[in-house]
């Protein structure tokens, strides 16, 4: 089966999907915030690597710059701010067979997935209105495409993350400041 | 030939399946986030496969806005956990059950 699909594009999928799955059972598994972090990179690099296959190179950038870097760096620096970079106490179950309940859980989320997958056919005629019929191309045709749709078609969208990100940016200060006048009452450390 | 879309669609979902289990089995609140971004990065592995398999940057559109809301919703999220951390000297979410009825 595998020797009907290209060599390269399979040794590709196979080390993309590897640091994905890795990564991710890693970041799960380990007792040590700051090795889930940097497992958590892992995870990235392999979605980079699979979004370049996929002919997104923005994004493979930006996955590597917005995720790798700024937010495992933020994930870091609130560890290490709070210091909690020691092992966690993953003390037993306080709810009575939550990982079995969750696993099930997953499992059946999972394997609704992939059979939904398996039994829809995807509709492939009329593209949506983003591209005006433009194709999505690898190089600079992708910078350029995804350019023209996010600039036309999504311009209100992307005018309203800017007043996203400002909200995010004044609420996180809000709420991670030292509130020293309104908090006589509290135990604060 | 290249790669057929439901490989990596299959891979999505297993990685979609991973954080959630560790969502809801872990206690620390700062490897629930990271979770969370588990979670994101597989939905965004199926758009940008979609967005090749159609032929259709609107996908890889709407992973560009998945990324900022990700960025926002990390920096309160972070926010919030600094200052849950303040009062209780943990991050644990099993402290947070002072509205147990």
């Amino acid at each position: 089966m595998l020797a009907t699909y290209a060599i390269p594009d399979v040794i590709v999928f196979v080390v993309a999907s590897a640091l994905m799955l890795v990564g991710a059972v890693l970041v799960i598994t380990v007792k040590n915030p700051v090795h889930s972090a940097l497992s958590l990179i892992m995870t990235f690099f392999g979605i980079a690597i699979a979004f370049i296959e996929l002919d997104a190179h923005f994004l493979a950038a930006v996955e590597i710059i917005v995720y790798a870097g700024a937010i495992v760096v933020l994930f870091l620096f609130v560890i290490m701010f709070l210091g909690v970079d020691r092992p966690d106490v993953d003390t037993g179950e306080p709810l009575v067979g939550q990982r079995p309940l969750a696993a099930l859980g997953v499992l059946i989320t999972v394997a609704g997935v992939v059979v939904m997958m398996a039994h829809s056919h995807w509709v492939t005629g009329a593209s949506s209105a983003s591209t005006n019929g433009i194709p999505s191309q690898g190089g600079n045709d992708n910078i350029k495409a995804l350019g023209t749709a996010v600039f036309t078609t999504y311009l209100y969208a992307f005018e309203i993350t800017s007043a996203l990100l400002i909200i995010a940016v004044v609420g996180a200060v809000i709420l991670a400041r030292k509130e020293r006048s309104l908090d006589l009452v509290g135990e604060d450390a | 030939m290249t790669i057929p879309a439901s490989w990596y669609l299959i891979v999505a979902a297993l990685l979609f399946g991973v954080g959630a289990f560790g969502f809801l089995t872990r206690r620390s609140a700062l490897i629930m986030f990271m979770c969370i971004e588990i979670m994101l990065n597989a939905v965004n592995l199926t758009f940008v496969t979609f967005a090749h398999s159609l032929k259709d940057i609107g996908g890889q559109a709407a992973v560009f806005f998945v990324l900022v809301v990700a960025a926002a919703e990390v920096t309160v999220g972070l926010g919030i956990v600094v200052a849950v951390f303040r009062r209780r000297s943990s991050t644990a979410v099993d402290e947070l059950s002072e509205l147990k009825g």
